[in-house]
């Protein structure tokens, strides 16, 4: 890791702890995915700041550290928008900031049913540096990574991203299916991919004392995830996929702590994967900014 | 793509930390505005759904649990003892005291996604019992005459609290 991946990740950090210490406390019940989506969205005027890090093994060049911020917000309870500030640092090569993204997901139906259906769209501007891998897609491989990041930063993405998330829990058991179609806006086809997700928390019943390490603050589930093709050559042929075992610790003070660690099913794919994260619930944000220009919202 | 992040990040922390700053000082005055529209929502619960028995009404630990939750999930717009807060009904009225538990827990599983409040189905079912059991636990309290509902109108809620509530 480089000094500069170091700041920026101390930065973000910061950033959190800050917001931590002036904000109420209340628990957070995040299910544990970090590529797949369910159909629970942001509760309506809280702000959730996250910042994950992502580290991949690279054959045939180095091995890097992508790290992530988000800013989710829940604009009302059938719509919630997500800003995403994505960096990346490649061993013996060098750091940069590689996009950003904004994205958009709305719930479809007003009661809750088997299966929920979520309307999902984002605007991407990253450049080919990017290697969070929030998402696979289309003929994504691990060769497209290789190349050093003066050579991929070149290459610059303007992307639209449909997902339709499919979700529902049934007896502490969440599941979620995520199909996924992407259009690059250079003219480029369109490509498509998925994310599958379970998960239960580790006890369904709460304690009648508040604990840090009760069995139901743990949620534990696993993800499946990889390309589909494009329009052209849709299928499984040349694309990557992976699957991995996550797990979500919510701790009291509205704090979450991700762990995900990602395996590579095929030749096209990164041999490990291993990611983090921590978020900071921070309720009531709507309001604070609507009475900071003189609204009682 | 030529862009240096640290400024950029550093303006938008300072922005949110001073937002939340903002907002430590205020008090939670500004009560949610309620009809009686709010709690019409309770009648649109299927007959099945009212049915349903609460199968931890009798649960030593359920009114303890579901104060947890109750503190961790709803205080923030319910406020912290269920009278009603900027963005979310009075619990301590006769509409949810006589309701039915399975209507309650009805309410938590669906949500009133068009009127603001989130679905709970991500809690577990027997989470969402424990919430139920707390929320019948309590009592209902009458609205100041001060802040009562105006002929035909609109009014703040209750804020005549009950002091042994928790």
């Amino acid at each position: 890791m480089t000094l500069s991946s170091v700041r920026l990740s101390f930065l973000f950090l910061v950033l959190l702890w800050s917001l931590a210490v002036l904000s109420r406390t209340i628990q957070a019940q995040e299910n544990p995915y970090i590529v797949a989506y369910d159909h629970y969205l942001e509760e309506p005027g809280n702000l959730e700041v996250e910042y994950f890090s992502a580290f991949g093994t690279q054959r045939g060049g180095n091995d890097f550290h992508a790290f992530w911020a988000e800013f989710e917000y829940g604009a009302t309870a059938w719509w919630t928008t997500e800003f995403y500030v994505d960096a990346q640092s490649t061993f013996g090569d060098s750091t940069l900031f590689t996009g950003i993204r904004w994205e958009n997901r709305f719930r479809v139906l007003k009661r809750e049913h088997f299966i929920n259906p979520v309307l999902y769209i984002e605007y991407e501007n990253t450049n080919g540096a990017d290697k969070i891998l929030k998402e696979v897609e289309g003929h994504d491989v691990e060769a497209d990574y290789a190349p050093r990041n003066a050579v991929l930063r070149q290459e610059h993405d303007h992307e639209l991203e449909f997902k339709l998330l499919l979700s529902g829990t049934h007896k502490g058991w969440n599941f979620v299916e995520n199909s996924i179609a992407t259009k690059n806006l250079s003219n480029q086809p369109w490509e498509f991919g998925y994310a599958l997700g379970t998960s239960r928390p580790l006890a369904l019943k709460a304690s009648a004392k508040r604990c840090s390490f009760c069995r139901q603050n743990f949620i534990a589930g696993a993800e499946l995830y990889g390309g589909l093709g494009d329009r052209y050559r849709f299928g499984l042929h040349d694309t990557s996929h992976y699957l991995a075992p996550v797990v979500a610790w919510n701790l009291p003070a509205d704090w979450t702590l991700r762990f995900s660690a990602g395996f590579g099913l095929n030749d096209n794919s990164h041999r490990f994967l291993l990611r983090w994260g921590i978020s900071r619930e921070i309720p009531g944000f709507g309001s604070m900014v609507g009475r900071l220009f003189g609204g009682h919202r | 793509m030529r862009a240096c992040p640290a400024p950029v990040l550093a303006s938008l922390g300072f922005l949110i930390i001073s937002m939340c700053v903002a907002g430590q000082d205020k008090a939670r005055s500004c009560r949610y505005h309620w009809d009686a529209q709010v709690y019409a929502e309770l009648t649109k619960a299927p007959a099945k759904a009212r049915a349903k028995r609460n199968p931890l009404e009798h649960d030593p630990d359920a009114i303890a649990a579901g104060r947890n939750l109750f503190e961790q999930h709803c205080t923030e717009c319910h406020g912290d003892f269920a009278e009603g807060g900027r963005k979310g009904p009075s619990l301590l009225v006769p509409e949810i005291h006589d309701a039915q538990p399975g209507t309650i827990f009805w309410i938590l599983t669906n949500g009133v996604v068009w009127r603001g409040m989130p679905v709970w189905s991500k809690l577990p079912e027997p989470q969402r019992w424990q919430l139920v059991t707390y929320i019948k636990s309590l009592g209902v309290v009458e609205p100041a005459p001060a802040l009562a509902a105006p002929p035909g109108g609109r009014s703040n809620s209750a804020t005549a609290l009950p002091s042994p509530l928790r």
